[in-house]
């Protein structure tokens, strides 16, 4: 199987976002960047079937050269070979350029896939959008937020979270998957994984290499504001006994915040 | 025009359409533009006049039995003919699972822009502006857009109902001409969760745990007020669903579900920054905790320092109380 990992890098979870509000955009400075924890499950999902079924895991990323460190991380864990696709253009919150980038990609240098795996979401832009615009641009079946994949020959059945219940689709291949956590525990990097992946030279495509010119990826969505979230008052603390508590708490539902 | 795709499940249309086809009618009104529904699948012809009463001028009815069960690649080719036809200026979706997976497909087919998960839509210069979270509510983000039609998601929960109008409109019924190849990626089966609930971004109240449950067994205590809170969901921290307490699918936060309930009731929750971006733009947000330090008490309208092993029993106690009356 060939199976292509598109991954994100993107400030670790712990962070806390700062804005620059003459630019409507995320201080970087300070920021731990990290790949995208959907994206780990992609990748380990990649490294799993290879181990099963044998062929080639490519972790690809669309980004500045300091994406390199993710993509260093993906080959530690086991990629056979990572593949830095440079854009220089920061975030720009709009899933269909990206797509765009990927499926030119997949249609110019990165041929002959039987899957291509995706985080759920990358985590800060929050879109959910990329893997379901590049399945349509490239006519592929799409399974997105999957928590089980299991692959025969060209066909494949996926189990997809949805609310309260699980969807299971067949589908044939090559399609686009992406990972929902539950889907496997990713697994941690070796010391050798490391050693190997410090070796290893990630090729650099650019997007003219692409044949992608600036108007093709002119963003549509213009971000007119951008604002920390809104400050909530500070409430109401109270410390007594058990009965009396939650007394107090219910009398504040129903007559104050009236929501039971 | 402004169309809203109407979502359909178990043969009944989700609360979270009429919510966009609400706040569709509200933007029609200002663009003075008409609203149209459009609703997918098969044999749908007896749910088509629901949307005259959130304010649908018009219902289109794409049928076909192959699009009996929700495809990506159906539902968007479908789709993708009628917003051909009728060119709308913007089109709505519910921010739902089955929302996050279609909107996308079909601004693709259309080329254009998409800005997920909305929580404020209005219009100003004559266009739409729409504000959207970003890194799970750690941030919001205005948007404005340079492609048309425009496209958005609506987060559930979020945009309140119209009141009902007795009010009539045309059915457009069409059979879909698709050939069997282009559905692609049909669902076979739906797989519930047994004694399975709503979930977390569709619940009014959500009753959420977290390390300070210490164990799975507990959280029995907290599906007991589930039971008695009327559209209440379970909910749960990182810590124990890593722990393997709760299934992942309660989880609330960064790498969990973004929520925005009526009520957020947190027990055991210390608040990581994690946490409270995905729960921070609950309306009312309770917690119960140990430890008063506990960075939870900053952004909750009540708390309560204590063990709440000994506060629940009370609590429900009370509620049931209240509840009853």
């Amino acid at each position: 199987m060939n199976i292509y990992v598109f991954v994100k890098r993107v400030p670790d979870t712990e962070s806390k976002i700062r804005i620059d509000h003459n630019t409507n955009s995320v201080i970087e400075e300070g920021l731990n960047f990290v790949l995208s924890p959907y994206d780990e499950y992609a990748m380990e999902e990649a490294l799993r079937l290879r181990e099963a079924k044998g062929g080639k895991v490519t972790a690809v990323s669309v980004g500045p050269d300091e994406t390199t460190v993710i993509l260093k991380k993906c080959l530690a864990m086991g990629a056979d070979e990572a593949i830095l696709i440079k854009d220089d253009s920061g975030e720009q919150y709009d899933g269909l350029r990206v797509a765009k980038i990927i499926a030119k990609a997949l249609e110019t240098n990165l041929q002959d896939y039987n899957l291509l795996l995706f985080g759920k979401q990358a985590v800060g832009s929050d879109n959910s959008q990329v893997p379901s615009m590049v399945a349509e641009l490239l006519a592929l079946p799409q399974v997105n937020v999957v928590t089980k994949l299991e692959i025969e020959g060209n066909s494949a059945v996926a189990h997809r979270e949805i609310e309260g219940a699980t969807e299971k689709i067949s589908f044939a291949l090559p399609a686009i998957v992406s990972a929902q956590k539950g889907l496997n525990e990713p697994r941690y990097e070796t010391l050798k994984g490391i050693m190997m992946a410090k070796k290893k030279q990630i090729p650099v495509v650019t997007l003219q290499d692409l044949g992608l010119s600036d108007g093709d990826l002119a963003p549509q969505l213009e971000i007119v504001k951008m604002e920390g979230p809104p400050p909530r008052e500070a409430g109401r603390v109270i410390e007594d006994e058990p009965e009396v508590a939650a007394k107090k708490l219910v009398e504040f539902l129903r007559q104050e915040a009236k929501v039971v | 025009m402004i169309l809203v795709y109407i979502e359909v499940r178990d043969g009944k249309i989700k609360k979270s359409s009429l919510e966009a086809l609400s706040e569709g009618r509200r933007r029609a009104d200002e663009l003075n533009t008409e609203l149209h529904a459009v609703l997918v699948g098969h044999n749908l012809e007896g749910l088509a006049a629901e949307p005259f009463k959130f304010g649908a001028a018009k219902t289109y009815v794409l049928e076909n039995s192959l699009l009996s069960h929700y495809s990506p690649s159906g539902y968007a080719y479908a789709l993708q003919s009628l917003c051909q036809e009728i060119n709308p200026e913007i089109i709505f979706f519910s921010a739902t699972s089955l929302g996050k997976d279609l909107a996308p497909r079909l601004a693709a087919n259309l080329g254009v822009s998409l800005a997920s998960d909305c929580i404020k839509t209005e219009v100003r210069d004559g266009g739409l502006e729409v504000l959207r979270p970003i890194f799970a509510g750690k941030a919001f983000a205005t948007f404005r857009f340079k492609s048309s039609p425009v496209m958005a998601s609506l987060r559930p929960n979020v945009f309140p109902l119209i009141d009902a109008l007795d009010a009539q409109g045309d059915v457009d019924k069409r059979d879909v001409v698709i050939a069997e190849e282009k559905v692609k990626d049909r669902v076979q089966e739906v797989l519930k969760e047994e004694g399975a609930a709503l979930d977390v971004t569709e619940a009014e109240i959500i009753v959420s745990g977290g390390r300070g449950m210490k164990g799975s067994e507990n959280f029995d205590l907290l599906k007991e007020l589930v039971g008695i809170l009327p559209h209440s969901a379970l909910g749960a921290s990182r810590s124990a669903v890593d722990a393997d307490w709760i299934d992942h699918q309660h989880q609330v936060g960064q790498t969990g579900k973004t929520v925005s309930p009526n009520l957020y009731m947190a027990f055991g929750i210390s608040g990581a920054i994690q946490h409270l971006a995905g729960m921070s733009s609950s309306k009312v947000i309770v917690a119960v905790n140990k430890d008063p330090e506990a960075p939870i008490f900053k952004v909750a309208n009540f708390g309560i320092v204590g063990d709440l092993f000994q506060v629940i029993p009370h609590l429900k106690q009370e509620l049931e109380k209240v509840l009853s009356e």
